[in-house]
């Protein structure tokens, strides 16, 4: 019970710092709104829905490598210190990765809908089943990229390590993401995407399990 | 030499594995015809791969609770050599693919996951380059090494079910299976896997006696 106590105090935390600041997720969202537009005015118009599904994901991946690898780049060093002093390892990685994912649910929304507005030829016609993708990749997203940026920021060579760290690990996440947002623009019915999404929440719960018991020996100096 | 007899029996295999791969009779099979001799040149590479991520992964482990520099050379070392392997078999790969598709890539879903799984030990080789301290670097990648082997499983056996490929044993081309139920070929095949993998075995301890000692010179 004291795991949840401190859990629930340190997202209450995050989301007031965030919400005093509004940095993240303004900045993250008019990065995504301006790369939507960039892509609008260069593409104009998409060939076809494939290229459509490509667009939007990669940049979902992006935009979330750049939000999430916040979370623990941004804290200076007495910061997290002083946090190490009051809560477990396990209470501020959990608080961290809910927080992201929160973070991300509430972007990839916003981008979705911004997405089917600027290029609305190739709509899926199973938005629900597309809204379960974008759902599950902004999960998936958190999850790792909350483990990788902890790691990165620990080598202390911030930016350039975490893409190199974090895309390798990332790529077959993505590789079933794209798979499960292609039977949804195909119109597929729901039957053919439960292994994908079984699949996807095995590789969640694998990361999650893992960073739990890594992160403890990650976070002492 | 030091603890001789597996690394004279791996020898011996590797040595006769060349020889009876080219010579000895094996199953005529369309499209793939002679080149199925690959199938002992090109997967004991993979197994003796993986052998050698999953001893790195082994000591990696061991490093974090042990933290003992030792530990830690042993799971670069071994990383250092399982790499080596990786490429040889996507060169391997590579080559075959030339003579049976056409192409030395042509983007198959295995050839795809093969590379990214080489490139996530590229990565944990760069991280270790990123950091200068000692203990610091032992202890973030064997961190980063864990994290990433259960991705490099799903990578390498579980993804390329899921996905159409012209690899032999995926969507209805002859695969291993059907080469093992030839008895002449499984009298090669296995001493090869067995044989490389002692081979990858002697490379790396070879290679860690080196930077043990070079390790040592540094510190007197």
């Amino acid at each position: 019970m004291q795991l949840a106590k401190e859990v629930k105090y340190l997202i209450q935390k995050e989301v007031l710092l965030e919400w005093r600041s509004k940095y993240t997720i303004n900045g993250i969202l008019l990065y995504v709104v301006s790369t939507i537009f960039t892509c609008y005015l260069s593409f104009v118009s998409l060939g076809d829905k494939l290229a459509w599904n490509a667009l939007f994901w990669i940049i979902i991946l992006f935009a979330s490598i750049n939000g999430v690898s916040k979370s623990f780049l941004q804290e200076s060093k007495g910061q997290q210190l002083y946090n190490y002093i009051l809560a477990s390892p396990a209470a501020i990685l959990i608080s961290k990765t809910v927080y992201n994912t929160l973070l991300m649910l509430i972007l990839t929304t916003i981008a979705l809908g911004f997405y089917t507005m600027v290029f609305d030829t190739f709509t899926p016609p199973d938005l629900l089943l597309y809204y379960v993708a974008v759902m599950m990749g902004s999960i998936s997203f958190s999850t790792v990229f909350t483990m990788v940026s902890a790691i990165a920021s620990k080598a202390g060579n911030g930016g350039m390590l975490m893409a190199i760290l974090s895309f390798p690990i990332i790529i077959p996440v993505l590789i079933l993401l794209i798979k499960l947002a292609k039977n949804a623009v195909d119109g597929l019915p729901w039957e053919n995407s439960y292994d994908e999404i079984g699949m996807l929440l095995l590789v969640n719960v694998l990361t999650v399990a893992t960073s739990l018991l890594l992160f403890p020996y990650l976070w002492r100096d | 030499m030091y603890k001789t007899w597996w690394k004279i029996l791996g020898s011996v295999l590797v040595i006769y594995t060349a020889i009876a791969g080219i010579l000895m009779g094996v199953p005529r099979l369309p499209i793939i015809n002679e080149s199925i001799r690959n199938l002992y040149f090109h997967v004991p590479m993979w197994f003796a791969m993986i052998v050698l991520f999953s001893i790195s992964v082994f000591y990696s482990i061991k490093s974090l609770s042990s933290k003992s520099e030792i530990d830690d050379i042993k799971a670069v070392e071994s990383v250092n050599a399982g790499i080596i392997f990786g490429l040889l078999g996507l060169v391997t790969g590579a080559i075959w693919a030339k003579y049976t598709w056409g192409q030395f890539w042509s983007f198959d879903p295995k050839q795809n996951f093969a590379a990214i799984s080489v490139l996530l030990y590229f990565a944990y080789l760069i991280l270790r380059n990123a950091i200068d301290e000692e203990q610091k670097r032992a202890k973030i990648s064997a961190i980063y090494n864990i994290f990433a082997f259960p991705m490099m499983v799903v990578l390498l056996f579980v993804l390329p079910r899921l996905k159409d490929s012209l690899h032999p044993g995926n969507g209805g081309n002859p695969g291993f299976n059907s080469y093992d139920l030839d008895s002449r070929m499984r009298m090669v095949f296995y001493p090869a896997c067995l044989g490389w993998i002692l081979i990858g075995y002697w490379i790396y301890t070879i290679r860690f006696r080196i930077r043990s000692i070079e390790t040592k010179q540094q510190h007197n």
